[in-house]
């Protein structure tokens, strides 16, 4: 690419407001939101899920995730007897418009909801090299795409396979918890879209959420509890063959 | 002393040294943004900047503040804790601007069919149908409601609710 040094000269005054506006950052959305007030986590029970891919569509709607790529997936996972630690997983298109009918009723099948575990001591914020992506006071993991660079270093560090490279903006991309409307007040997307309950949001500093009452009596596991990482996504009845 | 004999050269690279020090300083001033650093390694101003994108979903309670009637009906029913924007998709254009946005209606015959079709991998306990065998192709509301789903008098069709 030639740039003349007319054009140069008209893009240099352009590109230096572009990056003041950077400097300078827009001020906070939502005044009555506190973030030291809040705790953010997800609760999805697997007992509930039926593979409708609402979720997912939602995900996409909400918040323009490019086609191909997943804030949020929805996994078949197939055990049998002889294999159980080796279950058959399928995922077609993230599971946005359901799954395939299964008719023999004889196995072992269900649904596991996947999406960014916001861990409070997640792996893929520590890799970055420029600070672009980071845990929110309030627990929530986030990227400031503006400051992202693209490396990808966090797309390989997430054990959970949640990132991806934005194919147009080509900075880091994830599940945010739907921020913009949780520090609204509102729900997430998935929350919102799921029929059944499979999903909810859950505030860990509050002390009137739900989540406490259900994380005492139910049996709850994390994924991939080995790694560490502090995962705030909760599953509710998860097989042990769940990777 | 003779061995600090040259150290005016010294005394120079130490000049440079501070006066390149001090050009990092101002450059550095300039160039990190100024909530950088505001509650940790990395832009505050981020945080504020994500909360402020725009909203698709209205959330239930935009709805249910003008639908009032539906949400009676739907209370009655095997749907009340369904939210709206389930089936009928993301209308916060909408909420914000219920005269002009009008929300196409969902086709049943696809929408039902999305979560009620059965399949030995649904948990055991979710309604489910064949729905060839259960309507014969016609569309779900021919016999039932939406919002409130259950009917009258108990189903007869073939192939009926698990």
């Amino acid at each position: 690419m030639n740039i003349s040094r007319r054009k140069m000269l008209i893009l240099l005054p352009a590109a230096a407001v572009a990056w003041e506006s950077v400097l300078a950052g827009t001020p906070e959305a939502s005044p009555n939101y506190k973030m030291s007030d809040h705790w953010w986590g997800m609760l999805i029970d697997i007992s509930k899920c039926i593979g409708c891919g609402n979720c997912v569509r939602a995900c996409q709607t909400e918040n323009d995730v490019p086609d191909g790529h997943f804030r949020t997936w929805v996994e078949r996972y197939h055990v049998d007897d002889l294999h159980l630690e080796n279950p058959t997983v399928i995922s077609p298109d993230g599971g946005k418009e359901g799954f395939p009918v299964v008719k023999e009723d004889a196995e072992k099948y269900f649904f596991v909801p996947k999406m960014c575990n916001h861990c409070s001591d997640s792996p893929c914020t520590q890799v970055c090299p420029v600070g672009a992506t980071f845990i929110s006071p309030d627990g929530v993991v986030l990227i400031d795409q503006k400051y992202c660079l693209g490396c990808a270093y966090c797309v390989q560090a997430c054990p959970y396979g949640c990132r991806y490279v934005h194919p147009e903006k080509h900075v880091a991309d994830k599940c945010t918890l739907c921020y913009h409307r949780i520090t609204k007040g509102l729900t997430t997307a998935c929350c919102e879209a799921c029929p059944t309950g499979a999903r909810q949001l859950a505030d860990l500093k509050n002390p009137n959420d739900p989540i406490h009452e259900f994380l005492k009596t139910h049996n709850v596991q994390v994924l991939k509890p080995q790694m560490a990482t502090g995962a705030k996504a909760f599953y509710n009845d998860l097989d042990g063959s769940v990777r | 002393m003779s061995a600090f004999k040259d150290a005016r050269h010294l005394f120079r690279f130490a000049g440079l040294f501070v006066l390149a020090f001090l050009i990092f300083l101002v450059v550095r001033h300039y160039y990190v943004p100024k909530s950088f650093g505001q509650y940790g390694h990395y832009r505050g101003a981020a945080i504020g900047e994500i909360a402020q994108l725009p909203v698709k979903f209205a959330g239930h309670q935009a709805c249910e503040d003008c639908h009032t009637d539906v949400v009676a009906k739907k209370n009655t029913g095997k749907h009340a804790h369904v939210n709206c924007e389930a089936c009928h998709g993301a209308l916060a254009s909408h909420a914000n601007d219920p005269s002009t946005v009008k929300p196409v209606l969902p086709d049943t015959s696809v929408l039902c069919a999305r979560c009620h079709t059965a399949s030995a991998a649904k948990p055991k306990g979710f309604p489910q149908v064949d729905p060839v065998v259960h309507s014969q192709g016609l569309p779900c509301e021919t016999c039932h409601n939406p919002h409130s789903p259950g009917m009258d008098a108990p189903a007869t069709a073939a192939g009926g609710a698990k």
